[in-house]
């Protein structure tokens, strides 16, 4: 009975979007769901703890305890990582490394502008942002470097950084084939970025 | 793995700052030298910058990975995650075969990666550190990586992101006739990674190389000493 329930209110929400898909435009709607999302989260959840009989103030706080640990415990993590990532970029072989690649990114149609920000999209997130907005602000936001970085900026993540503080969280230093396959993907995503980038606007 | 590229790192970095110490400067008629020490102080500098800049950005999380692990308990002690993991058990099962069902573990990897997917950067982290604990009470070997958290990591740093909201910020400031249009390639570009990563994940966790048994002999001692 009560999975039942489960199922009609899935499906209802599922409907829901569905119909307002088809009402609005998809880029509208998925702006409405990122505002009201958090909102959201934060009343249906004490909603229906409340309605559940949980004791919702003192279960928050409860959790809310931990978050002063996980923090403490992520700062030796991340210090090792920004000791990495700094002496690469300040010493300029981000630089040096960018201009050996050129010859082999140009030949995707990869401009050698945009190199750098690829490059530094996994070791930093706001290293990779600034250089994207320099690049917009320098050739245009509908150029088609503005629209490959913005692509690319999207479609990426900070592997080093999520690797150090997750793992970093809960102290495991072995971390198997996690940084492969994630580094791969981010290639992936890199090389996906560029080819798609070509296909619509290029 | 990690060792390597993390030494790797500054050595090429330090390397790369001393050879440009020395401030070779190529023409037709000769190699010039002109010796300066400016390109090792930056080096210094710079990793005394990130040093502090890492102490502040973990303190800065606290506050939101408070907020976050408050809501995330009550939606524990409430059942409410059960119910959600419950409905997207088919996928969730085959993606992460070693959390059992119903595990804690599997109702915060589908929250944390539902708030990747939606761009909700500042919920997504919290909620992974949570999933990325829960799944460590599974964990044998507490040092060692376990597949559940390789595929987890994997996953979340390629995740499909259906809304790049400070790509689309960016571009509007800089004047962009048309600052969303680059959704729709943001979409099919973490498909893209997405399956790369699910894919290389499936192939890595079979190698004889990444297996759990390698690393268990020399971690032994750190692991014994860190339960004390």
């Amino acid at each position: 009975m009560k999975n039942l329930k489960g199922k009609i209110i899935l499906f209802a929400i599922l409907g829901l979007l569905i119909a307002c898909f088809a009402l609005f435009s998809f880029v509208s709607v998925m702006q409405v769901i990122s505002v009201l999302a958090i909102p959201l989260i934060i009343v249906i959840i004490p909603l229906y703890g409340h309605f559940k009989g949980v004791k919702v103030y003192e279960v928050f706080t409860d959790g809310a305890k931990e978050g002063f640990q996980v923090a403490l415990r992520i700062i030796p993590f991340l210090v090792a990582i920004f000791l990495a990532i700094s002496a690469f970029r300040s010493s300029g072989a981000m630089d040096l490394l960018s201009w050996i690649l050129s010859p082999i990114t140009s030949r995707i149609g990869m401009p050698g502008e945009v190199i750098p920000m690829a490059l530094m999209r996994p070791l930093s997130g706001s290293g990779a942002l600034g250089i994207m907005s320099e690049l917009i602000k320098t050739h245009g936001a509908d150029s088609y470097i503005g629209r490959l970085v913005s692509i690319m900026m999207g479609s990426t993540e900070t592997t080093f950084y999520i690797l150090a503080v997750y793992f970093g969280s809960i102290n495991v230093k072995q971390t198997r084939h996690a940084l492969p396959a994630a580094l791969t993907a981010d290639l992936a995503g890199i090389i996906a970025s560029v080819l798609i980038c070509q296909i619509i606007f290029g | 793995m990690i060792n390597v590229i993390w030494l790797a790192m500054i050595l090429i970095g330090v390397g790369v700052a001393a050879i440009r110490c020395l401030g070779i400067t190529v023409t037709p008629l000769g190699i010039y030298l002109a010796p300066t020490f400016e390109p090792l102080s930056q080096l210094t500098n710079g990793i005394f910058e990130y040093a502090k800049f890492a102490v502040e950005l973990a303190i800065g999380l606290v506050g939101i990975m408070a907020l976050w692990l408050g809501i995330m308990k009550i939606a524990e002690k409430s059942g409410l995650i059960k119910v959600i993991a419950r409905g997207l058990r088919p996928v969730m099962v085959r993606l992460f075969p070693d959390i059992p069902p119903e595990h804690p573990a599997m109702g915060s990897t589908i929250m944390a990666l539902s708030a990747t997917m939606l761009g909700l950067g500042n919920a997504s982290t919290p909620l992974g550190l949570k999933a990325f604990q829960d799944m460590q009470t599974l964990n044998k070997h507490k040092n060692i990586a376990t597949n559940a958290q390789c595929t987890f990591m994997a996953l979340s740093t390629s995740s499909v992101t259906i809304i790049p909201a400070t790509i689309i910020g960016i571009r509007s400031a800089a004047g962009s006739s048309n600052p969303t249009e680059i959704i729709a390639p943001v979409i099919v570009a973490t498909v893209v990674s997405t399956t790369v990563a699910l894919i290389m994940t499936k192939i890595l966790q079979r190698l004889p190389r990444f297996q759990v048994e390698n690393y268990i002999e020399e971690n032994e001692e750190e692991e014994s000493h860190e339960e004390s």
